[in-house]
């Protein structure tokens, strides 16, 4: 780790004003994944500044039936809080399906967000890459690339986003709040992740010193018909190869209104809107789901290593569809699922 | 195309910053420490308070041997800096159970025989003990679930599944038909009888 100062803020104004102050100073919510990359070397900030005072940690019902989740809220307290486990289950089970206990009781919210990719060859110092060293080159990109993306690459970089939390709230259409030196702002879920392209050092379109303050959840949570599928090397503790997350509404056997995002295939969680358009009005069948599957994964390319995910992808849709409509556990990936009524 | 990998040679040295003042309560007894802002909790424990019974393994959060708890909760101190701890009441192996009275969970650990080298052990208890501070786990396969950020490399992982469950299920916290009868993780496995002294 390199020499750096810390600083605890007590308010938003003066953590994002000690932000400007300090060249490379980078906020720390729970450290979870900064304090791993500081020890890597790959992360170099000089000034940290502590977020754990600044009494952004509660959950919040919304005048518009919608859910306000501060962004120093951790994992666990919001996998578990009531209303979390009540109206947007989708979102309990993601977050329950990543990272340990231990983990959850640290990251934060808004810090989810913001975690790095997997990648192997982002975390070595030894080898190229364009998300840590821009211009270097990609190592992946005929590499080992098993853990990396299929849809929305480039030929800089292929990382995924490792979260399976966004997974849940890029389907749910979270709106991200903001705060920066121009003022706070609101960020559209989907606009807040960014495709790799000839940027790959960006992960987000978050603009410097800017902060994270909360994530506002609307009023639909498609508590009825949803399942979180994560497919992964083993049952417990570890990244995503791929993991879906449907959520239906269903009228009868119809369906009224659908949402589909996908992890550990893309540089941010992919949502497809024209796949979810084709489902709206359809019966909810194995058919159906197939239709849509092959559409989300048209313009997928796989890079060997990875190439398998293509079809993994496209079938971890159908079973989570089929899940969601069903609100059966048909594979045993989770020993909380269904826990909710 | 050459690629750099290190600091350019050349790079003038940068000072160090400057240590701090932390204070810091642990096992209900407080501590005041100048250190480093890098310091991480773990290392605060181990090298500043000889508070040893906490290991370190990966140090990268991926093996759950430095757990502690803090304000009840479990957390990895690896991957904390101890400056971010200040107020809070951190928990160690320590202050779990003394030597005269240990805690249920220390107990089971010597009756259930789970552990072999012991490393992990105490980062085990710690998340244990965790586990049953948030009382979420109710069947076998919830504990297993909520017990994976701690690795055993001797794996003595089904002795800890039945020390854990004889404790929840002592403490009435299992669901009905999930009942814990002692030993039913080795099903497959006959009794060993403990060494008569």
């Amino acid at each position: 780790m390199n020499s750096f100062t810390f600083t605890q803020a007590t308010a938003v104004a003066d953590a994002v004003q000690a932000n400007a102050a300090h060249d490379d100073a980078a906020y720390i919510g729970g450290g979870t994944n900064l304090i791993d990359l500081m020890k890597e070397n790959v992360a170099r900030p000089t000034h940290l500044i502590g977020l754990k005072k600044l009494g952004l940690d509660a959950i919040e019902n919304l005048p518009d039936g919608g859910l306000r989740l501060g962004a120093l809220a951790t994992n666990a307290d919001t996998a578990w809080h009531p209303e979390v486990e009540k109206r947007y289950p989708l979102l309990n089970q993601a977050i329950l399906a990543g990272a340990s206990p231990q983990l959850r009781n640290m990251a934060t919210d808004g810090g989810n967000l913001m975690q790095r990719t997997r990648c192997y060859y982002f975390y070595d110092l030894a080898t190229p890459c364009n998300k840590r060293e821009p211009g270097s080159g990609c190592s992946a990109i005929g590499g080992y690339n098993r853990v990396c993306g299929i849809l929305g690459t480039s030929d800089q970089c292929i990382a995924t986003h490792p979260s399976d939390m966004c997974v849940a709230l890029a389907a749910l259409d979270t709106t991200v709040r903001v705060s920066g030196p121009n003022g706070e702002r609101t960020i559209k879920f989907e606009d807040f992740h960014r495709l790799p392209g000839d940027q790959p050092e960006r992960d987000n379109t978050l603009e410097p010193g800017e902060l994270i303050t909360g994530l506002d959840l609307p009023a639909k949570g498609f508590e009825k018909n949803f399942s979180y599928l994560k497919l992964r090397d083993r049952t417990s503790y570890a990244f995503a190869l791929v993991s879906v997350a449907a959520a239906l509404e269903l009228d009868g056997d119809t369906i009224k209104d659908a949402r589909l995002a996908l992890g550990g295939v893309a540089h941010k969680p992919w949502r497809d809107k024209e796949a979810e358009a084709m489902l709206v009005g359809q019966p909810a069948t194995a058919d159906t789901f197939r239709r849509v599957a092959a559409k989300v994964l048209a313009p997928a390319k796989g890079y060997g290593a990875n190439t398998f995910k293509i079809e993994l992808a496209k079938r971890a849709i159908v079973r989570a569809l089929k899940q969601a409509t069903e609100m059966n556990q048909l594979v045993d990936t989770d020993a909380f699922q269904n826990s909710n009524p | 195309m050459s690629h750099v990998t290190q600091a350019p040679l050349g790079r003038p040295p940068v000072a160090l910053a400057p240590t701090q003042t932390v204070r810091l309560n642990i096992n209900g007894q407080a501590h005041t420490l100048q250190i480093a802002p890098w310091t991480t909790l773990l290392d605060a424990l181990r090298e500043y308070l000889d508070l040893t019974g906490t290991k370190k393994g990966c140090d990268h959060g991926q093996c759950g041997a430095c757990t502690v708890l803090v304000d009840g909760k479990r957390i990895n101190s690896c991957l904390s800096l101890a400056v971010m701890h200040e107020d809070s009441h951190i928990q160690t192996i320590e202050g779990l159970g003394t030597e005269d009275k240990l805690s249920p969970l220390q107990q089971a650990f010597i009756d259930h025989d789970a552990f072999q080298c012991g490393y992990c052990t105490p980062g085990q208890i710690c998340s244990a003990q965790g586990l049953l501070n948030e009382g979420k786990a109710k069947t076998e396969a919830q504990v297993r679930e909520l017990m994976s950020g701690n690795v055993c490399r001797c794996g003595a992982y089904s002795n800890i599944l039945s020390a854990v469950m004889e404790v929840l299920n002592n403490e009435g916290l299992l669901i009905e038909d999930n009942a814990w009868s002692a030993g039913a993780a080795n099903q497959d496995m006959p009794p060993v009888e403990p060494p008569k002294k």
